[in-house]
């Protein structure tokens, strides 16, 4: 049974209900209302409050990187992790549908990781973050990096517990992302505009997008970098060195 | 995309409500939605029917309360309706908007016996 939430009761106890419905008789009970009032996340906000909680107490830094798939978040990861270590304990938890490649290639850069397939899920959830939390290694005052499912859509419901979520959007895509999929944009405290060494071959208005992207997050802060080339990744690097977990509740 | 596990959730939590409010059928379920939740009602409805399948709610009812987006005008600090996050302010043009309602997934009230 696990011990932060006792998951692996779960089964027993719903089969337990079940079998309760089936032993009333008929006519015996009559309806009533019964008043709620929670959230339909507040399970996961729960577990999103306790991985915030064990973080924030260690010192840990956690990032939450969305984007959409291809936008180049994996060597974003690689690029930074390369250049960073020595200076500071990080760790990488990685979510895929399927396969281990990503976190693969964040162990070549000798950083630990931890892959999580989510199987047919389309976002990772804090209670999948809680478990990794309790099997990755990572040193007080790190840097977590963790590397949402590639999804513009259903992550950005999802609190993971993290200080920050980062969203990478590439220039490859489209320079309307931020209004055609604004909820991530909305939950997103810094947006890197990845791949900006393509810009002479594309038609991508960067100011339409930076515009479009203020619009749903006024507050919004941009970065513009090239993973590949190492093009404005020093700006991205002060970024990481500077921000400042959260401080314990 | 995630109307599946929502629906996973709102499960969840009737079982859990079923042991301490102590009954053992829910016949409708009232959830308050929010014009910019993210949560497609259709989907929702269609996902909850697969899901409560043979369990304490199977065949309840899904009554879906929808709740109209509203932000908070920074340049002419009155309440304004809007139907998308990248909306201006009807009034005045502008974008310094602070969403005040309009996000919410909330279980409201189940009938049950």
């Amino acid at each position: 049974m696990c011990t932060v939430c006792g998951c692996g009761t779960d089964s027993a106890e719903h089969s337990l209900i079940r079998g309760h419905r089936h032993s009333h008789a008929a006519g015996l009970s009559s309806a009533r209302m019964v008043q709620i009032e929670q959230d339909i996340l507040g399970k996961n906000n729960q577990y999103a409050a306790q991985n915030r909680q064990w973080l924030a107490e260690r010192g840990i830094l956690a990032l939450n990187l969305v984007s959409s798939p291809g936008s180049g978040k994996t060597t974003l990861l690689t690029e930074t992790l390369t250049r960073l270590q020595g200076n500071m304990p990080m760790a990488v938890i990685e979510g895929d549908q399927q396969t281990s490649n990503d976190a693969d290639r964040i162990r070549a850069t000798g950083v630990p990781a931890l892959q999580i397939n989510t199987g047919k899920g389309c976002h990772l959830d804090a209670h999948m973050v809680g478990h990794a939390l309790e099997a990755l290694p990572i040193a007080n005052g790190g840097i977590l990096f963790i590397e949402n499912v590639g999804n513009l859509v259903c992550p950005a419901a999802f609190d993971l517990g993290e200080a920050y979520k980062v969203v990478i959007l590439s220039v490859t895509e489209g320079e309307d992302k931020p209004i055609k999929y604004p909820d991530m944009f909305h939950a997103a405290n810094l947006m890197i505009l990845n791949k900006i060494d393509l810009l002479p071959y594309l038609r991508f208005d960067v100011a339409k997008c930076e515009e479009y992207a203020r619009r749903v997050n006024p507050t919004i802060q941009i970065l513009h970098v090239s993973a590949t080339s190492g093009v404005g990744i020093g700006g991205w690097l002060d970024w990481l060195i500077c921000v400042k977990p959260p401080v314990p509740a | 995309m995630h109307e599946m596990s929502l629906c996973e959730s709102v499960l969840q939590v009737l079982e859990n409500e079923a042991k301490c409010q102590h009954f053992s059928q829910v016949t409708a379920v009232w959830l308050e939605i929010g014009a910019m939740s993210g949560v497609e009602v259709d989907a929702m409805r269609f996902c909850f029917d697969v899901i409560v399948r043979n369990t304490l709610a199977d065949g309840a009812k899904l009554e879906i309360i929808e709740i109209p987006a509203q932000a908070w005008c920074l340049d002419c600090a009155q309440t304004v309706s809007i139907q998308q996050r990248y909306d201006a302010c009807p009034h005045c043009g502008s974008y310094q908007l602070q969403v005040i309602q309009g996000d919410e997934m909330r279980i409201k009230e189940l009938e049950v016996k």
